[in-house]
Order: structure tokens, then sequence, then C-alpha cells
């Protein structure tokens, strides 16, 4: 039998700093390959439309007609994959977490504004973002 | 190169429990019973295992077949075989602890018999 | 002459954490009878390979539940990867090891402080899930995710962990270490505790047999059933013997888990010290056509992957067979007799996982 084993330890962190850290006033622990939130550069999307196909959790909506890229927020699983298929390397996972919500919002929607550059006059130039 | 030998029996029904049986004498214990959907036929896999020896047996059987439940020689397997019917809607029949579709609730009876997605719309409005 | 009342017990619980409802059927204090029901978190997730494409899938078994989330994706790949033919790269596999029993520590630690808390012990669950937070910064920082890695894909890893971090790693498991040596004492010597455990929740050797108990439930009963023998991933080149206690009760399943947290540190060791260096990943081509049945020791016992694939690049089924799920039997025979106080206690010694029972 252990006597005052677990008096020891309880006595022990009374000497320590926290463990814990007050949250919302202080950031959050961060390292560099956290998963917190995906970011797009609208600049360089293509509107192919992988990353809604691939994205498990069905949270990524293309729009080809009106250029636009739409995330919701609350759907994401943040699983990373959306950025491992994108073709041009347009999306990116930022280390901060989405921040939390009192109400159903967070459909981010980004205008594309990536243009496609004009080949030289060769052929037709094609439709806009067919990728 | 295999990890571990699939070692798979297809089987008739009527030879299930004799099989079962002989697996129980020789100390084998139940890893798990599992149903496939193929079109309208069932597919229901019965793993044993004995020493990280892996056995496999397999019957096929029309959807709405009763099958004998084994839950004489293994009496843990109830929760299997409830899971089966709750999901599946295989009668199984002679269940030690029969729950009669409550062991897991579900909204829709037998959700995995016609597995409903949600529609092919824009992916948000799904 | 005593009544027979029937108690409901769960699925919402002071002391449960854990979506579970059992109706216990009492004689005065004792349990004469339970029966459990479940189905308050069913997402029918294995219905999901008709939709997503198996390589996708993988975060699905991820996500079938979050603390061994893991293992769930490395079994699956490794079905996969057994249908398929593909040769993983060794230091996949080694990583993926590394990974499984970091998942095994603080799977473990949050269960103690979960058992510690069904006693009423606050003190010591704070200190558990403070111990565990330190696994946790290791599992952040090398895979991206805390709870949910997603650094497995088949046909190998997505991450790869530099030299210089797995050295750091080891270096870090000395002084956790010596925090673990202290928090284990408390679990196995404390008097309190042990009179709360001890003698409680009984499962003799051959039940725990019968009944398919799988994992710590069966090795607490001196049943050495431990998958990691069959030698999956790097076990095969790592020597290490399962733990089993004799004591068949609430205690022995507690002092298999408390071992186990010292084993798992040595497999890292182990591991970080025969890693060899290489590629992480191979490329993957075709889809699968055949069927495996794929298991893997997750801290709570066997885990079945059962994946069916026809050639096309959606499966026809994957069947995942949780460890809790096979345990049940074992916690329905345990609860017969038993006092209602204990309850909680041996609901929780079988360490359930209702989010990965469910599906």
């Amino acid at each position: 039998m252990a006597f005052f084993e677990m008096a020891r330890i309880a006595m022990g962190t009374l000497f320590r700093r926290p463990a814990t850290r007050r949250y919302p006033a202080v950031a959050a622990k961060q390292m560099p390959l956290s998963r917190g939130h995906v970011t797009i550069d609208e600049s360089r999307c293509i509107s192919c439309g992988m990353c809604m196909r691939k994205c498990p959790a069905e949270a990524i909506c293309v729009e080809k007609e009106e250029k636009t890229w739409k995330i919701d927020r609350l759907r994401c699983v943040v699983c990373n994959c959306c950025v491992e298929v994108c073709p041009v390397h347009c999306l990116f996972m930022d280390t901060v977490y989405s921040p939390a919500l009192t109400e159903h919002a967070g459909v981010d929607i980004v205008n594309i504004t990536y243009v496609k550059p004009e080949r030289p006059a060769k052929k037709e130039t094609a439709e806009e973002g067919s990728g | 190169m295999k990890i571990e030998e699939q070692n798979t029996a297809d089987i008739e029904l009527g030879a299930l429990i004799g099989r079962v049986e002989a697996l129980k004498e020789a100390g084998f214990r139940l890893v798990q019973i599992h149903c496939t959907k193929l079109d309208d036929r069932l597919e229901i896999n019965y793993s044993f295992d004995r020493n990280y020896e892996f056995q496999n047996l397999r019957i096929n059987v029309g959807i709405e077949t009763e099958i004998p439940s084994i839950s004489g020689m293994y009496w843990g397997s109830f929760a299997y075989e409830n899971e089966m019917h709750d999901l599946f809607g295989v009668q199984v029949k002679g269940m030690n602890i029969d729950f009669h579709g409550t062991f897991i609730r579900t909204a829709k009876k037998y959700p995995f018999r016609e597995p409903e997605f949600r529609g092919e719309g824009p992916c948000q409005e799904r | 002459m005593s009544r027979k009342i029937v108690m409901p017990f769960g699925p919402q619980h002071p002391v449960l954490p854990e979506p579970i409802h059992i109706d216990l059927v009492l004689e005065d204090e004792t349990v004469v009878e339970a029966i459990p029901s479940i189905g308050y978190v069913h997402r029918g997730l294995e219905t999901l390979v008709a939709k997503r494409e198996y390589p996708e899938y993988v975060y699905i078994a991820e996500r079938t539940c979050g603390i061994c989330s893991f293992i769930h994706g490395m079994t699956f790949c490794q079905g996969v990867e057994q249908i398929m033919d593909l040769e993983v790269p060794p230091r996949a596999l080694y990583l993926r090891t590394i990974w499984s029993e970091y998942s095994r520590l603080h799977s473990h630690l949050l269960w103690l402080g979960c058992f510690a808390d069904s006693m009423g012990f606050e003190n010591l669950f704070m200190n558990s899930w403070k111990l565990r937070e330190s696994v946790l910064d290791v599992l952040e920082e090398t895979t991206g995710g805390r709870v949910i890695q997603g650094s497995c894909k088949v046909g190998g890893v997505r991450k790869d962990i530099p030299d210089t971090v797995l050295e750091r790693m080891v270096e870090d498991l000395d002084p956790f270490e010596s925090e673990l040596k202290s928090l284990g004492e408390v679990f196995l010597k404390d008097n309190s505790i042990c009179s709360r455990t001890k003698g409680v929740g009984r499962l003799s050797r051959k039940d725990a047999y019968d009944l398919g108990a799988v994992g710590p439930t069966a090795r607490g009963s001196g049943v050495d059933i431990d998958l990691r023998k069959t030698g999956y991933a790097a076990y095969k080149d790592l020597s290490f013997e399962p733990v089993t206690s004799a004591c068949g009760d609430c205690y022995g399943r507690c002092e298999v888990r408390v071992r186990e947290l010292f084993s798992s540190v040595d497999l890292i060791r182990k591991a970080v010290s025969n890693i060899p260096q290489g590629e992480i990943e191979v490329k993957v081509k075709g889809n699968p056509d055949g069927e495996y049945f794929s298991r893997a020791e997750q801290p709570r016992g066997e885990l079945v992957h059962y994946v069916k694939g026809n050639g096309s690049k959606y499966l026809v089924r994957s069947r995942i067979r949780t460890p809790t799920l096979t345990n049940v039997p074992s916690l329905v025979k345990m609860l017969q007799g038993c006092e209602l106080a204990d309850v909680p206690v041996i609901v929780l010694s079988i360490d359930p996982c209702i989010g990965c029972m469910e599906r």
C-alpha cells in the first residue's frame, strides 16, 4: 500500500504554474503543422472543382459561371484533403482555428479573380476556367 | 505477402450450425458476424479466431431467409445478430436476447437495405 | 421479499461520458440483470463507401471515433493495401507504429482519468489529463492534428518526422515516464482506489474467452489476446510481450492499462532506434478488387476492418467491427450481481467507446 502518494502529487501541483491557459484571452497553442482552417489564394484558382469533388464533408462549392469559391466552415472537418488535391496549389492550411460562432453562419464566399492568360493567337481561346 | 492468411469457407445455410459447433469445440472464439448486401442477396460472414489463426465461414442467402442464431454456442453473438436484424432486416431465429429491433434505435427501419443519401444537388444544399 | 425494479442508466449520466443506455433490473441494491441498448450516435458511416472513393474514405474511417482515430485509419489502409498487394515502405510502417503507440498512450491516459472520475477522484482525473496533454502536443507537432491525426493514407503516410524531432521525442519520454510512474503508483496502490476496484466486476478467464472479450478486458482476466503479435506494421521487428493480469476484476483491467503505458513507451523507444531511412509512400494505381479482413490492436482491443472491392473506385462494403461491440456481452455478464454504486466503475472498466461501436 502506498500512503500519501496522491497527497504528494497534489501538493506538488500547488507550487507549479497552472497547467492550463485562459483560452480566449491567451492564444491557443499552435504548431507549424497544425490544421486550423483552409484559405485560398483567389488569384490562382482555376475553378476546376477538384476540391469540391474530393471533399469528404461536402463543405466546398465551386461555381464556375459565377466564379465563386464557397466553403462552409461548420461543415469543414479540416482534413487537409483539398490542399493536397489542388492542381495549382492555391489552397493553404492556416494554423489558426476558425473562431466560435453564435449563429449558423460560416459560409465564406470568395470571388475568384484568376484570369486565364491569353494564349498566343494560334487557336481560339478556350472558355475561361476550364481545368 | 499477406499479413494474415484469410481462410474463407463458403458453406450452405443448413451446414452452418454444425460447422460453428465444430469450431466451438476446437476452442475458437467469435470475432465478428457481418452482412454484405449484394444486389438482392445477402452474404453473411462468421469469423472466428484461435491463437491468431483466422477462420471465416460464409453463407449466401436470400434477403427474406430466416437464419438460425448461433447464440446457443456463443452467448455473446446477440450483439452482432441484433445489429444485423436492425440494420439489414435479417430475420434471426432463436436469439438468446432478442431486442426486436431496439438494439440500435434507427429512425428508419432497416436503413442499410436501401441506403439513402442526400440528393445530387449543388454541394452545400444537399 | 424484495421487489424488482427497473432503473434506466444512461445515455446521459453524471459519471458516464458515453451515450449508452442500460436498463438495470434491481433487487434492493443488487443488479440482477442488465439490458443494453445503443443507437444514440449511429451515423451509418459504413454506407458512405458507396459515395466516397476509397482514398477519401480514409478520412471517414479516421473519424469513426476521436480517441482511436489513427488506428482506424491505419487498419483501413492496411486492408486496401493487402487487397492491392502494395508494398508499403518500411519507414512508413515504423512511423505508423510510433503514432499508434502514441495514440495508445493518449487513449489509456484519457481512460485512467475517466476511471478516476467515475469514482469521484477529481484530482487524479485532472492529473491524468494533464499528462495526456503532452502526448497530444507530440501528435499535433508531428501530424498537424491533436486528436484526428489524418496522417495515414493508402500506400504509406502523408508526413515524415525528421530525425531531430524523433530524437527529441525520445528524450521527452524520460520525464514523461517518471511522472507516469508516480501516477501509476496511485492507481495500483492507493487505498481508496483499491477498495473501489478490487473484487468488483469479476470476469473469469473462461467467460472472457467464451464471450469474445478482447483487449484489456480479456487481458485483465488472463487471456493473452494481443493482435500486435500478428506482426502488422513494424511490430514484427519489435519484440514485446502482451501485458496480462490474473485478477479478472476492475483492478486487473486497470493494472493492465497502467502497465501497457510503460510497454508503449518502450515500443516507441525501440521503434525510434530501429527506424530505417527511405521513402514514406508508394504510388497507388488501380482499384481494389477482392476482400480482406484487416485486424489491428486498438487501445480497447481487437479491431476488424472488412474491406471488399469490386474493381471500381467505390468499395462494395466496409465493415468496421470495433472492440467495444464485442466487449458488451462481457459487460452484461459483469453487471449481473454487482452493487448499484459500482455500476459506473464496471461500465467504465471495459473502456467503452460508443462512437466507435455504433459507427
